[in-house]
């Protein structure tokens, strides 16, 4: 059992991460709060897939010495952080689309309450 | 309210100070991509960082000079554009598209290639740098009249 | 809307959470272990026989492209596509920004 969490510390860490980001998104009230629960769940989803990327013992994929042959088992792969680098931008933007609607909800219904919103529509 | 500049006299001083060094670090992260972490996003990032910390600290009216607003989106746009024209030009010399092993910068495949890389790069960049800058400023736009209002 | 009480409410988060923290301690416990060199992301090749794609990276890319930097050389050589349209959605939050808020497009909403 104790070995289970020590094997996967990060996973589990990352899943009560993915818990909170879940449940601001799902049951708080305000609309900004929802917005931060998903950037929660966002950096919580990025990080899994850094997490997929370690190996024991290896360092950052910056080739060291240049020609000859690599050895795969002595850089991380980069796969995960190339793809996680382009989704850290979008979420980025996804997050400045979300803060103008809700500029405008605001603008236009004078409240950023669920409630309040919901009620004069 | 944050189109305003700052009342703290040390808020000011600092971020005129602070943002230089951030641009000049950023500089170093984008073309030092190829061989320490880094790349066009980080360094594009950083960048629209240091002027929207200049913003926030000047005031939006007096930081027009540092980069307008129509400016940055239609740099957006030109960053997209930077990016697809180098895939355009490898279809010039035979290739396909975004395929830079075909263009005459040296006479190695494998270093065309790291100065295709560099190009991409520039073109991410400037279109990470405007499309920031550019959301920042039509976030905090006055609801009333005109767009220049700056309280 | 429907009216709940809040004994109800409490009772249905509490079922939520407990569901989903179950289901991903069950979906953890099939994960590899934390850093594992075996696991099938970083073996040579895929359980159909296919090349991995992130060995092969490791491999190849200073002899492809002159670049220690590998992340570099997978974002903007071997998956350039994939970042020209991601630049082109960066492109566009900022267009779309610029069309809800921005006043002088006020008469096109």
């Amino acid at each position: 059992m104790i070995e289970f969490f020590v094997d996967h510390y990060a996973h589990v860490s990352l899943s009560i991460l993915i818990g909170i980001g879940f449940f601001g998104m799902v049951a708080k009230r305000n609309l900004i709060k929802k917005l931060i629960g998903m950037s929660i769940l966002q950096a919580s989803i990025i990080l899994f897939w850094i997490v997929t990327a370690e190996k024991d013992d290896a360092t950052i994929p910056i080739i060291r010495k240049g020609d000859g042959a690599v050895d795969p088992t002595e850089y991380v792969n980069p796969l995960p952080h190339a793809l996680m680098l382009t989704a850290i931008v979008v979420s980025v933007v996804t997050s400045g689309v979300a803060i103008a609607l809700l500029v405008k909800v605001y603008r236009n219904y004078g409240s950023l309450e669920e409630k309040d919103v919901l009620g004069q529509m | 309210m944050l189109r305003r500049r700052s009342d703290n006299l040390i808020v000011r001083v600092t971020a005129r100070f602070v943002a230089p060094l951030i641009q000049i670090f950023a500089l170093y992260v984008l073309f030092h991509g190829h061989y320490s972490p880094g790349g066009g996003f980080q360094g594009g990032v950083m960048v629209a960082a240091s002027i929207i910390l200049l913003r926030l600290a000047l005031g939006h009216r007096a930081t027009q000079r540092v980069m307008v607003t129509s400016v940055a989106t239609m740099g957006a746009a030109l960053g997209a554009l930077v990016f697809a024209a180098v895939g355009a030009v490898a279809w010039r010399y035979g290739g396909e598209f975004l395929d830079y092993g075909v263009i005459p910068f040296s006479d190695e495949v494998a270093q065309r290639r790291s100065h295709g890389i560099l190009l991409i790069e520039l073109g991410v960049a400037l279109a990470c740098i405007c499309a920031l800058v550019s959301i920042y400023d039509d976030t905090l736009t006055s609801a009333g009249r005109g767009e220049d209002r700056d309280d | 809307m429907i009216r709940l009480p809040p004994q109800m409410k409490i009772a249905i988060t509490l079922l939520g959470v407990t569901v989903f923290g179950t289901s991903l301690l069950y979906a953890i416990s099939a994960v590899p272990d934390h850093g594992a060199v075996y696991a099938p992301a970083h073996r040579d090749t895929s359980p159909i026989g296919s090349t991995t794609p992130g060995t092969y990276y490791l491999r190849n890319a200073y002899a492809d492209a002159k670049t220690p930097n590998v992340v570099t050389v997978v974002l903007a050589d071997y998956r350039s596509f994939d970042t020209l349209g991601e630049t082109t959605v960066v492109f566009c939050g900022a267009v779309c920004v610029m069309l809800l808020l921005r006043a002088k497009f006020r008469e096109w909403r």
